[in-house]
């Protein structure tokens, strides 16, 4: 076991509280001390927390539940950069040696239209769960398919859909964007499903129903930012907007 | 009592379709009448409420997670089995069911392994036409790797990611049936009771964790996917959400906990960095592929890895397990790392690591084939050891995983309550006392897409529908107990935070109750955990109220039921005087150090019946026979 007590970090916290959706809000000061380098974020917060908890505080409430970076659940924007601005890494892979001793830090929840905040860092995030049942499936009945090799999908194929499908559907996209659009986000699954030979009976109705459920669940327009791709924790590239752009232009000729 | 599993008699090969054709069935337009509960929405639970919803039943799905897709089923790496046999190798059902038949070291139903090898084929199938983009060769086949624990190449996958992958695809399923109004969802709510009503499980009690609101659901049926319990040890590579409770809440109510002893310790884990460590994070035993495990052969030699010659090194489970070599099951890896370690030759902080070192496989293929196999995992590594695995070996070791005990079920999937059934890690049913790499998505999807859609209508077909509605004196009696409780919580106000004691209690689950256990340990567990558990009910402080999104009170719920569970977990251990698969009890080894199981005594399934906190709970046995896979020493060499 490695012991940092020595030479652990003292930092400060500003943290957004806020009581319920309907509350005020605002950001208060808090102190991490002796904080191990090896540690992650949430362990930093979990510590804060203890701390509170027996002081009489109120600890803060934050998301998170895998801890490995493949959930989604956890949404903070530290210091101003959904995830913490380590590229390719969410708020729990995110680990303190990346601080400096003194550093301030902010920490504020995911802030867009289409996310109401529940309580401190918590957000509600249902609208992105509306787009995928607009349509972010193939109809495939349970039983009754043909053979897996039956269905051949050329090797590049399957890797652009698998680098689509990579999306953990965390929301940082939306709360990078200026406009709060969940572009990348909706065309991540267009894009993964246009590109199988499995998607294509129904892409032109996918595309046109998920981009309706986008504007109708409260998010903004793309206007090319391209704010998230930078903030995407799995590297979701922008080609997949053009493609859903390309996909619904198709489809709008059907 | 002696529990009757219910197996379908007769050749094993045509027991599950002669099995459906002999269930009941609900006609079309009936099953829009019946509600059906699923608690859980990761592999087994997404996949079942999906094609639950398909058939045309009303279903209520739950979870605790904001969404169903963050099931921790999302967090399997490695891959899913199935019988293909597209490489050409030597694989069949017959040969999956008895590889898992064989991990599972002799200790599960023969008649559920069978099924779940048979529909395996029908799951991949499944999984491509949803689009789950697994990874193909050149020519746009599917494509194999081998796993730990087989020596076929039959194991699917997409990255690092296979559990992401097949877990969105049940989401995107279940996600069509939301959309299609057969199924409701309700997300961030917690299952904190059972109702039962005239011995037959008829709604659950949940919590909504964004209001506080405590309230109940009726149903004609419940079905319960709510994953593992081994967060019991505090450190795992669960979820931290992960809990026992709503299987523990059930087993309050009368069904009975099977086999709670049997747990896996996951041999690739990254070592725990320091005492502020949360959760350990698993890294894919699809590593061993190309991966060698090794200690120096000297004791504290504190060496950089790389400047430790070849002569110098003990690649153990080579030498060990010529034959599986690297790819020896998870329960024979795990213990192997754990004696070099205890031999004073591990590595790393405390000397709780091995090496798992490719530098040899880098020479083979180019760090390129690498890190196409393996990037994302490479890349997980660095983030959190700040140790780059392309230059040195990766330092690995064991970590609670999975339990393969859970709450007893019948073939049906059915629990010994009707009207309640399990699946997925929930139960016991297919991986006996140790589970082999790829078999969990596998059986998580079996049981959601291909079991409970056709059994539950066996028990449906035999209720009427809507019998039980939320007015009920069981139901406003379940309402009370969970707000009592919730109360009396809130109430203590003690001094110690609820991660405090949960942090103890892994303590004694993790040295008592962990890889290897002895009567002497088990003993004292059953002492140190009463201990505890009185201890937290009376100085555990939750902050805040119970009307409001408080992570605290969530959080002291699952701890006290851990509290109350691991006191079980513990009797089974130290009630099941032998060694097998992931239960390793030291006084019962080979002169090898391997496992010893005793079939003349311990051939059956241990089912518990609760009889209350600080009672000893029964013991009820489901003898396990035999008949086409010969009862055999395990061996691996």
């Amino acid at each position: 076991m490695s012991h940092h007590d020595s030479h652990g970090m003292n930092l400060v916290l500003h943290v957004w509280r806020q009581k319920g959706p309907n509350e005020p809000g605002k950001l208060e000061q808090y102190e991490a001390k002796n904080v191990s380098p090896d540690q992650s974020f949430l362990e930093m917060l979990d510590e804060v927390n203890e701390q509170l908890i027996k002081t009489g505080g109120d600890p803060i409430a934050f998301d998170h539940d895998c801890r490995e970076g493949i959930c989604g659940m956890c949404s903070q924007v530290i210091n101003g950069v959904p995830h913490g601005g380590q590229e390719r890494t969410t708020v729990c892979q995110l680990h303190m040696r990346n601080f400096k001793d003194g550093d301030t830090i902010y920490i504020e929840p995911w802030k867009a239209k289409a996310f109401p905040i529940q309580r401190d860092l918590i957000v509600d995030r249902t609208a992105l769960d509306k787009i995928s049942q607009a349509g972010g499936y193939t109809s495939a009945h349970t039983g009754g398919v043909a053979d897996g090799n039956a269905i051949l999908v050329p090797k590049p194929s399957a890797d652009y859909a698998m680098d689509a499908a990579e999306c953990i559907g965390c929301g940082a996209c939306v709360a990078a964007c200026p406009n709060g659009s969940a572009m990348l986000y909706t065309s991540a699954k267009v894009a993964q499903l246009a590109e199988l030979p499995q998607g294509q009976a129904e892409a032109a109705k996918r595309v046109c129903n998920m981009v309706d459920a986008l504007q109708e669940n409260g998010f903004g327009n793309c206007s090319n930012h391209y704010e998230c791709q930078a903030a995407c924790p799995k590297g979701i590239s922008v080609k997949f907007i053009a493609r859903l752009n390309r996909e619904y232009q198709k489809a709008l000729f059907k | 009592m002696i529990l009757d599993g219910k197996c379908p008699k007769g050749p094993i090969q045509t027991s599950w379709d002669r099995h459906r054709f002999d269930l009941k069935l609900v006609n079309p337009a009936n099953k829009r009448k019946y509600k059906i509960i699923m608690v859980g929405t990761g592999l087994a639970g997404g996949a079942g409420a999906a094609s639950l919803g398909e058939l045309g039943y009303n279903v209520e799905a739950f979870c605790y997670q904001d969404s169903a897709r963050r099931a921790h089923s999302i967090a399997a790496q490695g891959g899913i089995n199935a019988a293909k046999n597209y490489p050409n190798d030597g694989d069949s059902i017959y040969r999956l069911f008895y590889d898992t038949i064989k991990g599972g070291d002799f200790r599960a139903r023969e008649a559920d392994v069978w099924r779940l090898a048979q529909v395996s084929n029908n799951i991949i199938d499944q999984c491509v036409a949803q689009g789950v983009p697994f990874a193909r060769d050149y020519a746009g086949y599917l494509d194999n790797r081998s796993f730990g624990g087989a020596q076929v190449s039959r194991t699917f996958f997409a990255r690092g990611q296979t559990g992401q992958q097949l877990l969105l695809g049940a989401y995107s399923a279940l996600s069509r049936q939301v959309n299609a109004g057969t199924v409701k969802m309700f997300p961030r709510c917690e299952m904190l009771d059972l109702v039962v009503v005239d011995g037959e499980a008829k709604g659950i009690t949940v919590r909504d964790l964004i209001t506080g609101e405590v309230r109940v659901h009726t149903a004609d049926a419940v079905v319960l996917a709510t994953g593992g319990y081994v967060n019991v040890f505090y450190l795992s590579t669960n979820a931290m959400g992960c809990s026992v409770t709503a299987a523990w809440k059930a087993h309050k109510k009368g069904a009975f906990f099977a086999n709670p002893c049997y747990t896996q310790i996951h041999p690739t884990c990254i070592p725990q960095s320091g005492d502020h460590q949360s959760k350990l994070t698993l890294m894919s035993e699809s590593l061993r592929n190309d991966g060698r495990c090794w200690a120096p052969k000297k004791k504290g030699d504190n060496r950089h890895p790389n400047d430790i010659p070849e002569e110098e090194r003990d690649y153990y489970l080579e030498r060990k397990y010529p034959s599986f070599g690297n790819l020896a099951p998870r329960d024979i890896a795990s213990r192997a790392a754990k004696e070099q370690c205890d031999d004073g030759r591990g590595v790393g902080p405390g000397g709780r690591g091995v090496n798992l070192d490719f530098s040899a496989a880098i020479k083979r293929v180019g760090e390129n084939t690498i890190r196409e196999r393996y990037g994302n995992l490479f890349e997980m590594y660095e983030k959190i050891t700040d140790e780059n695995a392309y230059k040195q070996p990766m330092r690995m070791y064991p970590a609670p995983h999975y339990s393969m005990g859970g709450l007893w079920v019948d073939y049906n999937c059915e629990s010994n309550v009707p009207g309640l059934f399990v699946l997925g890690e929930a139960n016991f049913s297919v991986h006996g006392a140790n589970r082999l790499g790829a078999s969990a998505l596998m059986q998580g999807l079996a049981d959601g897409y291909f079991v409970i859609p056709y059994t539950i209508a066996n028990y449906l077909a035999k209720t009427k529908p809507g019998a039980v509605t939320a007015d009920h004196p069981e139901c406003k009696k379940s309402v009370e107990d969970v707000l009592a409780n919730q109360k009396k919580l809130l109430s203590i106000n003690g001094k110690k935070t609820v991660s405090e004691f949960h942090r103890e209690l892994g303590k004694i689950m993790w040295e008592d109750v962990g890889m290897a256990r002895s009567e002497e340990t088990l003993k004292d567990a059953l002492k140190k955990i009463p201990v505890l558990r009185e201890e937290f009910w009376k100085n555990v402080k939750v902050t805040g109220s119970g009307a409001e999104l408080n992570q605290q009170l969530e959080n002291a719920g699952r701890v006290a039921d851990f509290l109350e569970f691991g006191e079980l977990m513990t009797r089974d251990a130290l009630h099941r005087n032998e060694s097998c698969g992931g239960h390793f009890r030291v006084e019962h080894q080979m002169p090898d150090g391997e496992a010893k199981r005793d079939d003349e005594n311990y051939c059956y399934v241990g089912a518990w019946e609760f009889k209350g906190v600080d009672k000893e709970p029964e013991l009820h046995k489901e003898p396990l026979t035999f008949e086409n896979v010969h009862l055999a020493v395990r061996s691996y060499k």
